[in-house]
């Protein structure tokens, strides 16, 4: 579905994508895994269209997605949940779901909403709120929701569990589950190595601007070299 | 002062306050999505008065009521192409660029009003110029009362088309997460030149109800850019309530100070009531942190 080929990136004269290939297919969960500044995000935000490449490519469906601009990626159904949510502070909740179908989804709307806050009852208490005004985990809720709204093929979702207490963590991890299960691909970008590896189908693992392992994430879960490095076991 | 001077006095200063809102708005709404200070404000309105004087005259003899809606959008198709063909491109996407641009493009707009129209002041001669309406006992003249309901039906629909249609909530988004707004699929770089675009049409429409009642001079947007910056910041930048209350609060100062102080001095009132409510609220009115 997602294909990346050779993806070389960074941002002015600096190059912190060395050579990136990558797959994620129908009805997958991936999870990219790394610490933090190996270059997570930036392979994000090339992916989405907010950065070009320097050299390499990024097919979608088959179709070239190199290059494009963000809204054209969005239109034919890429979606990112960015980390730090980046919902709109100063729009209301039901507001910011709407703006999640601002380019896709529109004929849906109504319907696709509600889908949205019966998969989150918060939400539904709290459409008329300023989204500035909610707790971190709802914030993390809204832009989900947001990225749903848009009816995504492939849900990229950029440190998901970042900042929110054990519990919603575990929660977070279980509605991802649930969302693949209802057929949505996604590519979980996470630091948390050993929930992510628990939901995941296939893993890589991302180092200094190269994949350092790639696998099935049972693979990965029972690599030595992995355990060491990430959980100090 | 009598009660009845007084109540025409605050009348007067609200009719004068609806130009000043409308101005403002354009103003605030530029300053809050691109935040910019748009330096080319006053040379633009300066230009859309122009654009309604010579509609006016001879072959057209359009009057400017009539002439609202096309100014208006004249104004905004302006605002957009400026944005997409010179601002947005020249800037580089670095705000402070912007900022010289609009400074720029307002001093080339002096001079070439200048050079084309020379400094003159123009009036266009209406009928209904003269005629007055009383509101008890303030008397106040057509076109003035006109301008007041105009600017705040404008306001309005302008409120009415940012909280309902998802182009104005696009605007509002835009306004506070440019990155967010990217990953929905809004197109910032157009949300920019729609946003500079009715920021302008703001000032078409202004031009419109100016004319009956007001000059034109290379010079004359001056007069209300300085009060229209005045009001943004009194109202808290990027506020349109804010832009609203200040617009009314200055018109209603001057007026009254006018009365009290005579024209000349009564000038310091603005100055001194913007000092006074910065001094108790830095961020402006409605201003936030």
């Amino acid at each position: 579905m997602l294909e990346v080929r050779g993806l070389r990136a960074g941002y002015g004269q600096i190059e912190i994508l060395r050579g990136i290939d990558m797959q994620v297919g129908a009805g997958e969960i991936v999870a990219l895994l790394g610490s933090n500044g190996v270059g997570k995000s930036t392979l994000n935000n090339n992916i989405c269209g907010l950065y070009r490449p320097f050299a390499g490519r990024i097919l979608f469906e088959g179709e070239e997605l190199t290059g494009a601009r963000p809204e054209a990626i969005v239109a034919r159904g890429l979606i990112q949940v960015p980390e730090g949510r980046r919902v709109f502070p100063n729009l209301s909740v039901r507001e910011n779901l709407e703006l999640g179908s601002y380019c896709r989804g529109k004929p849906h709307r109504a319907a696709n909403l509600e889908r949205v806050v019966t998969t989150f009852p918060r939400l539904r208490e709290r459409l008329v709120q300023k989204a500035g005004t909610l707790s971190g985990g709802e914030q993390q809720m809204l832009a989900i929701g947001r990225g749903l709204m848009a009816e995504p093929k492939l849900l990229i979702l950029d440190e998901p569990s970042l900042g929110l207490s054990p519990l919603l963590v575990e929660e977070m991890f279980a509605l991802i589950q649930r969302l693949n299960a209802e057929g949505l691909a996604i590519l979980l970008v996470e630091q948390n190595v050993v929930q992510s590896l628990a939901i995941a189908h296939r893993a890589c693992v991302l180092e200094a601007g190269v994949l350092a392992m790639s696998g099935t994430a049972a693979g990965l879960a029972a690599n030595t070299d992995l355990r060491r490095a990430y959980l100090g076991m | 002062m009598s009660p009845d001077i007084i109540f025409a006095g605050v009348v007067n200063g609200l009719m004068a306050g609806g130009i000043y809102v409308l101005v403002a708005t354009g103003l605030t709404l530029i300053y809050g999505v691109l935040h910019i200070i748009n330096f080319a404000h006053g040379s633009l309105l300066m230009l859309a008065m122009y654009a309604v004087f010579f509609l006016f005259r001879p072959p057209l003899g359009l009057d400017p009521y009539l002439a609202l809606p096309l100014v208006t959008a004249g104004a905004f198709l302006m605002g957009y192409v400026l944005y997409r063909g010179v601002i947005g491109r020249l800037s580089h996407g670095r705000d402070e660029n912007i900022l010289l641009i609009t400074l720029g493009l307002s001093i080339v707009a002096d001079n070439v009003a200048l050079f084309l129209f020379t400094g003159d002041t123009q009036t266009i001669g209406v009928a209904y110029a003269g005629n007055y309406i009383s509101l008890g006992p303030a008397l106040v003249p057509l076109p003035k009362l006109i301008s007041f309901g105009a600017s705040m039906l404008i306001c309005a629909l302008l409120g009415l088309f940012m909280s309902q249609t998802d182009m104005g909530k696009a605007i509002r988004a835009v306004a506070k997460e440019r990155q967010g707004a990217r990953l929905v699929g809004i197109d910032v770089e157009n949300i920019f030149a729609v946003s500079y675009g009715i920021g302008i049409a703001c000032l078409g429409a202004a031009a419109c109800l100016l004319m009956p009642f007001f000059y034109v001079s290379p010079s004359s947007g001056h007069v209300f850019v300085l009060i229209a910056f005045t009001t943004v910041v009194l109202g808290g930048m990027g506020s349109f309530g804010g832009a609203l209350a200040g617009g009314l609060i200055i018109g209603v100062v001057e007026s009254l100070a006018g009365l009290q102080f005579g024209e000349q001095l009564g000038q310091l009132g603005i100055p001194l009531v913007f000092i006074l409510i910065l001094l108790l609220r830095p961020t402006g009115l409605f201003g936030r942190q």
